[in-house]
Parts: structure tokens; sequence; C-alpha cells
């Protein structure tokens, strides 16, 4: 009887994919970032043309979801006031971990221009930021880059929830 | 056995005397129709809300504060922050009443630059308020198509002034810069193609809509009285039958030279308010090319000259001692406009928006006040909401068009 040898290496290769849990992991949950759509103010307009035909982040898989139960990003787009800071602490507490946030145009980095009693000056007061993204208001390209910069964080990270609970805890 | 009334809903400053069977609901402030950070909180019985308080000042961030601490040139720039979906139109609101202040002619061409950015960004601002109202009410497609027309608008803004969304287009006394070459062209080809897109893709997909008529037709009803007793101006109030626009009562820049019309719609209903949205970008496109032959028999100035108010041209201040003298303080300690008061009103995309400036004489304004047209539409909500059913919330609150950088400032 003669024996069949199949050479995997000259042919298409073995039938399996070798991988780690981690990356396999990340790979799903970089690619299905659903964010949040939290419009504060103008940077909100730039979100929403982000979604629009022409910038078209669907693409990206970041379909924006109305409730903070189904969102796995967090885009704080605009002014944080002091009275909606309690809302947003009580938002970003609603989502399911894993959970990341952006911090979008300057007022959301630092207050920027608004230096008034009203207003929070930069939400990393309130929420752990994890990609600060300047401009005022940045352009819907910005907010795409942004959101590369993040699947690469987390294509980093490990899979592992209680170690990003732990950073995520030391952080506030 | 189960306790009613157990839990007796907690809001700030509110006073609900609940019964058994009504129920206390919140809708915002993080809501994806709220427009913004509007706040609701309405009493329901069944499905039909019989009390609705609007909650406001989640976006407040003392915009009209600052202005006490900033020379009049340095505030500009802020003004684009508060209605952000037609920054332009805020600009020139802002710089109008300045230059009522300061008594100065605009140079023509400056004029017509102006017009044309507010007429531009009227359509921009009207798109935007169809492709919003058009995705709460459920129709996505009209979002998608409305977003193409109106990037096509922001890329001529950006041709212009760098800036897609906060423009700072409009100085005090003029316009910073010439139009680029063949900007006038572009602006020809976006008209036939907002005009084209106007007829061909919004309105047969929505005019005779069953689905649209049904959600609109008849859905957060006004009377003329109750819009003129509320304060309404702009769309809300002309969609209530009321003729009513400051282009032709008080007008300013190059509309008393222009042919237009002012739309009406006597529906008074958020379908009409919807046809009159469409009725208007369409005259808006009217003055668009009225405006490009015009531009071209003007003279090239583009500031006015008021050497004690304005900086000169370039060349003056390099050649000529005092004008650089003139110059230097007006760049070191602002501009000081004589001692008075002035309201400038202007038609914004959303109705009568206008800058109150006190002056004492000094580079900072003593008081500003902006008059702004979405905090007046935001009241009304209280009264249009009564009434009607929690699925047609979202369609009133899309219909009236309210951005809360304007409203709560």
């Amino acid at each position: 009887m003669a024996q069949h040898q199949v050479n995997y290496a000259s042919s298409a290769g073995l039938p399996i994919v070798l991988t780690t849990v981690d990356k396999l992991v990340n790979w799903g949950r970089s690619n299905s970032l659903w964010p949040l759509t939290y419009g504060l103010a103008c940077c909100a307009i730039e979100m929403m043309a982000s979604g629009g035909s022409r910038f078209d982040f669907d693409r990206f898989g970041t379909i924006f979801r109305a409730s903070p139960r189904q969102a796995d990003v967090m885009i704080l787009a605009g002014t944080l006031s002091k009275k909606h800071a309690e809302f947003t602490r009580r938002l970003y507490d609603q989502m399911a971990e894993p959970k990341w946030v952006i911090s979008m145009g300057s007022c959301a980095n630092t207050g920027g221009m608004f230096n008034t009693y009203a207003t929070v000056q930069g939400v990393d007061r309130i929420v752990p930021v994890d990609i600060y993204l300047p401009g005022c208001a940045p352009r819907p390209e910005t907010l795409q880059y942004a959101l590369m910069m993040l699947q690469k964080k987390i294509r980093r990270e490990s899979a592992n929830m209680n170690k990003n609970r732990k950073q995520n805890l030391r952080l506030i | 056995m189960q306790q009613t009334n157990k839990l007796t809903p907690f809001f700030e400053n509110l006073n609900f005397e609940r019964n058994d069977n009504t129920m206390v609901i919140n809708l915002g402030p993080q809501h994806p129709s709220a427009h913004g950070q509007l706040r609701l909180v309405l009493e329901l019985d069944g499905e039909k809300v019989v009390k609705a308080y609007p909650d406001i000042g989640y976006l407040h961030r003392g915009i009209e504060k600052m202005a006490e601490n900033m020379t009049y040139n340095e505030f500009l720039p802020t003004t684009d922050r508060l209605d952000y979906i037609a920054s332009t139109s805020n600009n020139y609101a802002y710089a109008h009443a300045v230059e009522q202040l300061l008594g100065i002619e605009i140079p023509e061409r400056a004029q017509v630059i102006r017009t044309m950015l507010l007429e531009v960004n009227r359509i921009i601002s009207h798109l935007f308020f169809l492709a919003t109202h058009a995705l709460d009410v459920g129709a996505m497609s009209i979002f998608l198509y409305a977003f193409r027309e109106r990037e096509f608008g922001m890329d001529l803004m950006e041709e212009y002034c760098g800036a897609r969304l906060t423009h700072s287009a409009v100085r005090i006394g003029g316009v910073p810069l010439d139009l680029p070459k063949g900007w006038t062209q572009e602006l020809l080809k976006w008209c036939d193609t907002v005009e084209y897109e106007l007829a061909n893709t919004y309105e047969k997909l929505l005019n005779e809509n069953r689905i649209w008529k049904m959600r609109l037709e008849d859905v957060g009803v006004i009377s003329a009285e109750e819009a003129q007793s509320w304060g309404c101006s702009g769309p809300m109030l002309r969609g209530s039958g009321v003729q009513y626009d400051i282009r032709k009562e008080e007008p300013y820049e190059l509309y008393s030279k222009l042919e237009f019309d002012i739309p009406v719609s006597d529906r008074c209903d958020s379908y009409g308010r919807y046809r009159l949205y469409m009725e208007e970008m369409k005259e808006s496109i009217k003055i668009l090319r009225q405006l490009v032959p015009m531009y071209d028999k003007t003279a090239p100035q583009l500031m006015a000259h008021a050497p004690q108010y304005i900086s000169a041209p370039k060349e003056e201040i390099m050649t000529q001692n005092y004008a650089l003298m003139q110059h230097f303080v007006l760049v070191t300690q602002g501009m000081r406009p004589p001692k008075g008061e002035v309201y400038a009103p202007t038609e914004s995309p959303k109705g009568e928006l206008g800058f109150y400036i006190k002056s004492e004489g000094e580079p900072y304004a003593y008081r500003l006040k902006c008059r702004a047209p979405s905090f007046f539409h935001t009241g009304l909500l209280q009264e249009m909401l009564v009434g009607a059913y929690i699925a047609d919330v979202v369609t009133i609150i899309g219909s009236t068009n309210i951005v809360f950088g304007e409203v709560d400032r």
C-alpha cells in the first residue's frame, strides 16, 4: 500500500491557524468598536459627519449606539459643563466592560477656550480617558485617526478583563 | 399587595403632583434625538403627554460673561460656538452689532462676500435640519443624502476660510480674505447640485411619502397667536402663517437690493415647517445666483476704512508711521468704541439672532446679550408637547430645530 504523503509546506499550508486567545479576542474587540452617541456640543456635528456618507465610519466597524449598555467606546464630543458631569459619570458606569473613552476636541481635553465657572476643565477629571484628540473642532479624519489609534491600543492589551479593570481603577 | 406611589420622583426645582395613573419620565440630557443636551421631564397619561418641562443649562458655558473680559476682536471666534451649525451667521450678527456701534461703512465687496457666506450657511444649516429631522423620524437614507450635499457646502467654506465648522469668516469691518480663484464657479455648481437634489431626491422621497406625512402632519401644531406670544421667529413663525423676516423688515447688507420671496406656510404643523425649509433653500439659491455677477462689479477693498477702530491695510502700516502707531494701539489695547448701546437683529437660519452690546468706551463690552432664536423655541416645547403622543415628542423636538450652543450659551 502506497503511503500518501501531503507536503503542507509546498501546498496551501495547514488548514489551521495558530494564534493566542489575546490576539483573537483583541481582533474581535478592536474591529467592532461601538461608540455611544454622546454629542455634547460642536464636535458632535463633526462626529455625525463622520458617520455620514463621505467619511463612512461603518467600514471600521464603528456603529453608533444610543444606549450605553450596548456601547464599547464613549466619544466625549464637546464641552462638558459641571451640570452635565454627573450624567457623564453615570453613563460611563452603565457601559459594560471592556470600555474605552475618547476625548474629542479641546473643550473635552482641557476645557479649551471656555475657562469659566460652568465648564469642567478636562473630562479626565470625570472619566479615565484613553485617547485625547486635539482640534476645535477636529475634522472627521482626525476622529478616524483617533479610532485607529484606539484600535492599535486595544490590540496591545491583554484580553484578561481583570487586568484592564485594575488599570482603569488606578486611573480613576 | 403592591404598593403604589411609594417612590416619589425627585427632580430639582420641579413639582409634580403625581397621580397613580400618570407616569413621570425623563428624556435626556443624553438622548440621540435631544439635539444636544436637552432634558425633558414628561408626565404621561398612558401614551399622551400631560405636562412637559424642558430643563436647560447643560451646555451653559458662560459665553456672555466671557465677552465682558475680552476685547471686541477677541470675542469673535467665541461666537462660532453659539449656533455651531451655521457659524458665519453668528459671526456676522456680532460683527454687525459692533459695526452699528462704531458707525462704520462696509466696502461693497465685503458686503457681497458676507451675504454669499450667510446664504451658503443658511443652506448648510437647513440641510442639517433635514438630515437630523428625517433621522429622528426614521428616514435614515435622507440623512446620508443630505449630508452628502452638506459636505460639498462645507468644502466651499473650507476653501474660503480654512475651517469646516468654526469659520470665523467675518471680521468687524469687513472680511479677512478675498474669494479664492474660481470659487464663484464652484458655488454656482453647488447651487445647481443642491437645486437638482432638492427637487429630485428629497422632495420626491418625502413630500408624498405616506409614513413621512403620517408622522408629521398635524403634529406640533402652533397657532399664529401662540407663535407670536412665545417670541418665535424664523421658520417657526413663518410656519404658522406670519410673514416676518428680518431680511425684509429691517434689511441689512445687500438684502434690500436682492430679489427674493419670503415663503410662508399656514399649515402650522411640522409638515408645513418642513416644506418651508425646502422653499427657503430654493430662495437662498436664488440669492446666491444674483450675488455672483454683483461680485465681479465691485472694487477689491475688503476692510472698512476707519483707522481708529480697524487696522489699516498692510502696505500703509509698513510705510506710514501714524498708521503703524494706530495699529500698535489696536493690537495691544483693542478698539475703543464710543459710549452707547446697540441691538442689531439679523435673520439667522433659525430665526432672529441679535446681539445687544453696551459700551462704556472701553476695549471691553460692559454687557453683551445674545438674543438667540432657539431659546424661545425651547420654551415653546412646554406648550407644544402637551397632548402629543410620546412617539411624536421626537418629531416635535426635531421640527423646532433647536441648537443647544445657542440656548444655553
